[in-house]
């Protein structure tokens, strides 16, 4: 298990390095890791308005088995954070990638990440925003290129006011029996959201999924979901979803005829919606995930 | 218990009910009659609050309180509980979930480990195991969605009770299981315990219903006192519910439709 964290507090990193001990402390209830490192506990952005460039390279060797916790976080400096990333699965190989965001008002974040997985292999990424500083885009790629190669993208992104967040996942079918799937759930509370997906089919008979979907619980907010399905063989299965709408009236209605104040029951659907559970969170993270929702709502 | 004077509710501006007015005494169980699209379920969506019913005269009244404008869930929290007709599907929320909410007095529980017991020995005895883990209502059957609701409304423990058609769609065996269900929510059928008479007992219920029913059948398991019949949004016809069901049996609704102004 490798846990890495960047952070742009400008004076004392202190934040960082206690989430990620968390994450690191819960998780491990999870998936007990078979050997735990700290990886570059944290960079930070020493001045206000600074540029930080880090690149990282993940390998996961034949038949390993490896998660990568990172968390990002900063205090409330300005800056400007560029991560190149790139991962390799080798053949068999299992990389599941965590990756956490809760930037400091002011911070553009802007990396670029790209993963070639090979025969059998499987890659995981399970990402959330939930404070996306000023801007954040990113639009991850994966290669599958051996046989049976797999990806998995799932994120939860929270918007909130005055940030743009334009994030998705393009998977490129390579080879014969691959498979993608690329899951987002968005929630905008006054910000602005564009969720991409970019499935490409270069084989005959690969199978993919793309489903983006959107709650707007601010009349400020925007979002705009872009599904984009290529297929570039015969013989394809690659299906979406996408949907953008508003809290059902009549299920907040039959909770609060249940007893729950409107309040709650809101929580409780938009919490639903984000279907975090799947991502197995360590406790606190979900806690804190709950929280922005729970804040976020009484202001709308 | 619960007073309905004179309602007039409008759906998407369109007047439905046009002057309903019935009142349901401590410890009564009246049976709402009348062919589909009367406003039945208007009736019971307005007494509970949604906001898709637009009440624009008369009152709705529990326990002599003005209740006709105070949100859905301060009405439950007052002791007013609804079963509904086609609940809606709530992605994200399992069924176990809102059943420990509604034993909790809507609020959502801590970790407490006896309250998920309770929880699953209702299910068990409501037969709603298997879909406990579901989202809410969830690819649930006809007869399930009717179960899941009784049993939600078991663990909210109302004292006014209205029941849109408990029954429909139920089989036969699962009909006695609600009704079984629908007697001990309202606190009927008590067991001889040697302390107090059943006569005492029965003076000393409480608990009322309004039930919506099309055949009748749930009567069968369980006394009601009144019925009444709803035409085009009025009460065309009260009286002794099974009286009332024969007729409509019998002669069928247009025979009803004689007695409204
Ligand atoms: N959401 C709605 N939008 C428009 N019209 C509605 C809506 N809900 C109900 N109505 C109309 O109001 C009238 C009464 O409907 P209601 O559901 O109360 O009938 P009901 O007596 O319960 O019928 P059923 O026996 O079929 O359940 C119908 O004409 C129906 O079409
Ligand atoms: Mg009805």
């Amino acid at each position: 298990m490798v846990i890495t964290g960047n952070t742009s507090e400008k004076h004392c990193p202190m934040k960082a390095i206690s989430m990620i001990f968390q994450m690191v402390t819960s998780y491990g209830r999870y998936r007990a890791p078979i050997r735990c490192f700290l990886f570059r506990p944290c960079l930070y952005m020493s001045e206000e308005g600074s540029v930080q460039q880090v690149h990282n390279i993940v390998v996961a060797e034949n038949g390993s088995d490896l998660n990568v916790l990172t968390g990002c976080t900063s205090g409330s400096s300005s800056g400007t954070h560029l991560g190149n990333s790139e991962f390799y699965v080798k053949k068999g190989a299992t990389l599941h990638f965590t990756m956490i965001h809760a930037w400091g008002e002011e911070v553009e974040t802007l990396p670029r990440t790209a993963v070639i997985v090979e025969e059998g292999g499987t890659f995981i990424s399970d990402y959330i925003s939930m404070q996306p500083g000023k801007k954040i885009k990113m639009y991850p790629a994966a290669y599958l290129k051996g046989p049976g190669a797999t990806a998995r993208f799932n994120s939860v992104l929270v918007g909130l006011p005055g940030t743009l967040v334009d994030i998705g996942s393009k998977v490129y079918l390579q080879a014969e029996g691959t498979r993608a799937e690329v899951i987002s759930r968005t929630v905008s509370l006054g910000g602005e959201i564009i969720a991409r997906g970019r499935l490409v089919g270069e084989v005959p008979g690969v199978k993919a999924h793309l489903e983006c979907k959107g709650l707007l619980l601010h009349p400020e907010g925007k979002i705009l979901a872009i599904p984009e399905l290529e297929g570039r063989a015969v013989d394809l299965e690659m299906t979406h979803e996408a949907a953008v709408g508003k809290i059902d009236k009549e299920e907040v209605e039959y909770l609060m005829a249940r007893g729950m104040s409107k309040e709650d029951a809101i929580s409780a659907i938009v919490r639903g919606f984000l279907n975090v559970e799947i991502l197995g969170l360590p406790a606190k993270l979900k806690q804190d995930l709950d929280e922005i929702v729970s804040e976020s709502n009484k202001a709308s | 218990m619960l007073k309905i004077e004179n309602l007039h509710v409008e759906i998407k501006g369109r007047e439905i009910l046009h002057g309903i007015s019935l009142e349901v005494p401590d410890g009564e169980v009246h049976a709402l009659l009348g062919p589909n699209g009367s406003g039945k379920s208007t009736l019971l969506m307005a007494a509970m609050g949604f906001s898709g019913y637009a009440v624009t005269k008369g009152r709705v009244l529990l326990d002599g309180k003005d209740i006709t404008h105070i949100p859905i869930n301060e009405r439950a929290r007052a002791g007013l509980g609804i079963a509904f007709q086609r609940p809606p599907i709530v992605k994200g929320i399992k069924t176990k979930h809102l059943v420990a909410i509604c034993m909790n007095n809507g609020k959502i529980p801590g970790q407490d480990t006896s309250m998920r017991k309770d929880v699953e020995i209702l299910a068990e005895d409501m037969h709603c195991r298997p879909f406990l883990d579901r989202e809410l209502n969830s690819g649930l059957s006809g007869g399930e969605m009717k179960r899941s609701e009784l049993m939600q409304l078991l663990a909210q423990d109302p004292r006014m009770v209205l029941l849109d058609e408990p029954e429909s769609g139920v089989d036969i065996e699962n009909i006695a299981l609600l009704g079984k269900a629908i007697n001990r929510l309202l606190g009927r059928n008590p067991e001889p315990n040697g302390k107090e008479s059943l006569k005492e007992k029965r003076i000393q219920r409480r608990r009322s219903a309004l039930i919506i029913t099309h055949t009748g059948h749930i009567l069968n398991y369980l006394f009601s006192d009144r019925g009444y019949v709803m035409i085009d949004g009025y009460i065309a016809c009260e009286g002794n519910p099974r009286e009332l069901l024969g007729t409509v049996e019998k002669y069928g609704y247009k025979e009803c439709l004689k007695c409204v102004v």
